[in-house]
């Protein structure tokens, strides 16, 4: 996240994933998500299926493999602790290679990859296919308090306001022949976040102002509420529909 | 500490949701007030901000990076029930844009790293300064303490969630150990800055310090060393409990620490770039396996929250 880039998992493109409405993709989302949480971990089966169904999406929309493989990268931190799991798991235990490892780790490390992978792909595909304003609208038609997408709006738009400011900071620390990087020179950073959040609230009193002078009367206008159509909705929503039979079945099978 | 999908199961995640969802709507009812129109665009900016600080990361042990969780900070510049909005703001921003952090996990994340930092953040913010007077000093103080603990208490929050419903074979010792010992670490870091921040934002705008509303002018600023100290050995105590709770099975952590090598090695952390990357806070944490490393490591706190102050007290009187 070195550029604090507000849009850095957009990849631009006009499949039929991307056209498709922003609260169905959302809420298919959800479905999806929830079908592979609540799916046994020993169902491998399903877990191929669930990858299956994701690669087409990903094939639908264009978005390469390796976008999706580097973007994963930010589930490596819990992925590491899970692969620590097998060795500091309780019994029973068996042997690999002469190393103990614990059988319910060995299973809960798998559960952990294997649903985190999926929701990880799973949610890069919603970012890579969906403009941020139409989540955001999304999220507003999918009952949404009206403050939080409200709020949420405004912090996208000024992210990358604020990250440059910080950058500019940094660099004008950097000018002056200051690097902070050890610990004990925390201070410098912290004493310019404090810059940041005056500059951020000044700003947002700027924009408040430029707003009310604009007509603004205390809530976002919104656009576009009709119907989706049924057609985008089985679009939308057949994958995540299909993980929810085969989460049933998988439930089903492991009783 | 973003919890992805699968490391809990449905039902913990479904009923964290609904807590969460809860959590939110009250705390954006009693924000609703301020909220109505000035404060929309001020929240966002402000949630823009703390999404910013969140990129400020620190290794702690190979697998975990403690970064800035920030609830704390918001609750002392812009109230507690703001603050919980703001930063659920960012947490469900982080889970739909980023991918960071599980859409099924959103309930439990949006407990840990917005509703309990903040309000856990603002009651010992509130408690610290309560029996002290209302000076800049103080509310540094209370501030240090209120950041460090927030992210603590959110630790001690992910151990109970684990112990509801968590998966894998780990005792809870094990994980409650792990996760307390490294997040107080995480929590000194978080003094730090909140510290830095507050003590810079009360200089140029204190009017701005929601916590620090009541505040004298600069001038009458003065802290009996005696009430400082008196309220340092409770927190002492109150501390070494935790760790000693926290390190009740001992042998289990060192053999964690064996096993998995924590404190032998400083993984570099993904985010490479982000300003505090290079700090090596890592090492450390394979110490606290004994209540003898967790008093040390308090006193060790408190030291350097008191060296803090002095650094922003010398500043600000120069």
């Amino acid at each position: 996240m070195s550029g604090g880039h507000a849009h850095a998992l957009h990849v631009h493109g006009h499949s039929s994933v991307h056209k498709l409405p922003g609260h169905l993709k959302v809420a298919g989302l959800l479905l999806f998500v929830a079908a592979v949480v609540a799916t046994p971990a020993r169902a491998l089966w399903a877990f191929g299926l669930y990858a299956i169904g994701l690669g087409v999406v990903a094939g639908l929309a264009g978005i390469p493999a390796r976008f999706i493989g580097k973007r994963m990268l930010i589930e490596v931190p819990f992925l590491l602790f899970a692969l620590l799991l097998p060795f500091v798991g309780e019994a029973p235990y068996t042997s690999f290679a002469g190393i103990r490892i614990s059988e319910a780790g060995l299973l809960a490390a798998w559960t952990i990859l294997a649903k985190a992978s999926c929701g990880v792909v799973a949610s890069i595909l919603l970012a890579a296919t969906t403009e941020i304003p139409e989540i955001l609208a999304g999220m507003n038609r999918l009952r949404v308090p009206a403050a939080i997408v409200a709020i949420a709006g405004f912090m996208v738009r000024y992210l990358e306001v604020i990250s440059d400011e910080m950058g500019r900071m940094r660099v004008a620390m950097a000018a002056r022949g200051y690097e902070p990087k050890m610990f004990w020179q925390i201070k410098a950073l912290a004493t310019s976040a404090g810059a940041l959040f005056i500059r951020s609230y000044e700003r947002g009193e700027r924009v408040y102002l430029a707003m009310v002078a604009r007509g603004f009367q205390g809530t976002m206008p919104t656009t576009d509420d009709s119907p989706a159509a049924a057609i985008d909705i089985a679009r939308a929503l057949a994958i995540p529909a299909l993980a929810g039979i085969v989460a049933v079945l998988a439930l089903v099978g492991a009783r | 500490m973003h919890i992805p999908d699968g490391f809990f199961n449905g039902a913990t995640s479904l009923g964290a949701g609904v807590v969460a969802a809860g959590g939110l709507s009250g705390a954006l009812r009693q924000s609703t007030a301020r909220l109505k129109d000035r404060q929309i665009p001020l929240a966002g900016l402000v949630a823009a901000f703390v999404f910013v600080l969140q990129m400020i990361n620190f290794p702690v042990i190979p697998g975990m990076s403690g970064h800035l969780l920030g609830g704390a900070l918001a609750a002392i510049l812009m109230g507690p029930s703001v603050g919980v909005v703001v930063v659920s703001v960012v947490i469900v921003l982080q889970a739909l844009l980023f991918a960071d952090g599980g859409v099924s996990a959103l309930g439990l994340n949006l407990i840990n790293m917005a509703v309990v930092t903040t309000l856990s953040g603002w009651f010992v913010f509130r408690l610290v300064r309560a029996p002290l007077p209302p000076t800049r000093r103080a509310v540094l103080g209370a501030s240090f303490v209120a950041a460090m603990l927030s992210v603590v208490a959110s630790a001690v929050v992910f151990v109970v969630e684990y112990a509801i419903g968590g998966v894998g074979g780990v005792s809870l010792t094990n994980v409650l150990a792990l996760m307390a010992g490294s997040h107080l670490l995480i929590g000194i870091g978080e003094g730090f800055i909140t510290i830095a921040v507050v003590g810079a934002v009360l200089q140029a705008r204190p009017d701005l310090v929601f916590g620090a509303k009541d505040l004298a002018s600069d001038g009458a600023e003065r802290l009996s060393m005696r009430r400082f100290w008196i309220l340092a050995g409770v927190a002492a105590v109150i501390l070494l409990g935790l760790t000693t709770f926290a390190s009740a099975n001992p042998d289990g952590l060192m053999w964690v620490a064996e096993q998995t090598g924590i404190g032998a090695d400083a993984r570099a952390s993904a985010t490479a770039s982000s300003p505090l990357s290079d700090y090596g806070t890592a090492g450390l944490s394979g110490a606290a396996g004994t209540i003898v490393a967790g008093g040390i490591g308090i006193v060790a706190t408190f030291l350097i929250g008191w060296g803090a102050l002095k650094l922003v007290r010398r500043r600000s009187t120069a």
